[in-house]
């Protein structure tokens, strides 16, 4: 191979591997940056609701319920402002729980309900001993029983 | 004494051989430390239990990923601008260290996503992005190891090195432009961590270990190929007979 020839080669190289960063970049871009939906962009139509795709907000309060055969649930996911119902089949991860956050790709049935295949638990960034989740806790109760 | 004394590989090469004990002291002590803060001291978390305990690696080897490739693109930077051979060599010294933290920042990453968040892995912005940062590194090092001609191998490396930049702004502020299943920062420059004290306290140990091994490995790696480099000099020889 002559060295003009190996130049040439390698700034191909180089364009491919840079094309290729590129494509991958984009393609995230496109079709996962958006990871999740809200149940208020759901309602507005902004989800593709044709193909699976998912769902993302927390788990409402007193809305987790087990079927007889131990292995569905139903839950609804809300942003505070909408909510969507959904049912599920499997293992769900430890973290998955009232009030917390989660997300769940399925398909939204006709009928409003969202058929989950995946159901995944999105914590927050907060780390702290149990004591002190505690601590918060009840200082938030007292607040509250004030302004009531 | 002024810095270009150093900038020449014939000084540096002593210089950095006294300073590797120093650096590799430092990161067995800082280790030391940080784990033993990691493990009995810090508490266990409110919601993740003990698994959370995983952030003591995972985090300060996601900080490491990120930061040694600034510090890569800003000796390539130095080196395409001045012309200076010991700038290439320290960036192409740096790149296995940062691929290995990119490496077990993913790794970690999914053995913490599995019990936490249900899976090994989503093509979420942050992970992905993390991804590709792997790939950067792994391509820097095969691009320099696929040309034979040292300079021109230098240079190779040191663009694409700086074009792969744009990558880094992207991982860090994925979480924030984007919905992504990986939680926002604990710790940021701006705000307050929201963490308790001693975790971050064991968090900010491990990141500085992790500093002085990189450190120390990487002084080491340079040693190496400046004598490669150099290798038909003369005080190069006298340092490979000496050894021999």
């Amino acid at each position: 191979m002559k060295p003009r020839h190996r130049k040439l080669a390698l700034i191909a190289a180089v364009v491919a591997a840079l094309g290729l960063a590129v494509v991958l970049v984009l393609n995230a871009f496109n079709s996962n940056l958006v990871f999740f939906f809200s149940p208020t962009q759901v309602a507005n139509g902004e989800a593709p609701t044709a193909r699976a795709f998912r769902i993302g907000g927390l788990v409402e309060e007193g809305s987790i319920k087990r079927e007889k055969d131990g292995l569905t649930t139903r839950f609804v996911v809300t942003d505070t402002a909408r909510t969507i119902p959904v049912i599920y089949t499997g293992i769900l991860p430890d973290l998955f729980k009232e009030g917390k956050g989660v997300v769940a790709e399925g398909r939204l049935g006709s009928d409003g309900l969202f058929a989950a295949s995946q159901v995944l638990a999105k914590h927050d960034e907060n780390y702290m001993p149990p004591e002190a989740a505690h601590a918060i806790e009840q200082a938030q109760k007292a607040q509250q029983t004030v302004v009531e | 004494m002024n810095l270009y004394y150093y900038a020449s590989p014939a000084t540096f090469y002593p210089l950095a051989g006294k300073l590797i004990p120093w650096f590799a002291g430092l990161a067995v002590v800082l280790g030391a430390i940080g784990l033993y803060i990691s493990f009995f001291i810090a508490p266990t978390d409110f919601q993740q239990g003990e698994g959370y305990r995983i952030i003591f690696i995972h985090v300060p080897a996601a900080w490491m990923s990120m930061f040694i490739y600034l510090v890569m693109a800003f000796w390539s930077a130095i080196g395409l601008a001045f012309n200076t051979r010991l700038s290439f060599l320290i960036a192409r010294a740096l790149a296995p260290t940062g691929a290995m933290f990119t490496f077990i920042a993913l790794w970690t990453g999914a053995f913490w996503g599995k019990p936490m968040w249900g899976t090994w892995w989503v093509w979420d912005a942050r992970l992905t992005s993390e991804l590709i940062l792997l790939f950067l590194y792994v391509g820097y090092m095969a691009l320099q190891a696929a040309i034979d001609a040292p300079r021109r191998a230098d240079r190779a490396g040191a663009l694409l090195n700086l074009v792969g930049v744009i990558n880094i702004p992207i991982i860090y502020f994925s979480v924030k432009w984007w919905n992504t299943l990986h939680q926002g920062s604990s710790v940021s420059l701006t705000g307050a961590p929201s963490m308790a004290m001693i975790m971050l306290w064991g968090m900010l140990v491990m990141a500085l270990a992790a500093w002085m091994y990189t450190i120390a490995v990487s002084l080491a790696r340079s040693r190496i190929l400046i004598l490669e480099r150099e290798r038909q000099t003369e005080w190069a020889r006298a340092q490979l007979e000496g050894q021999a």
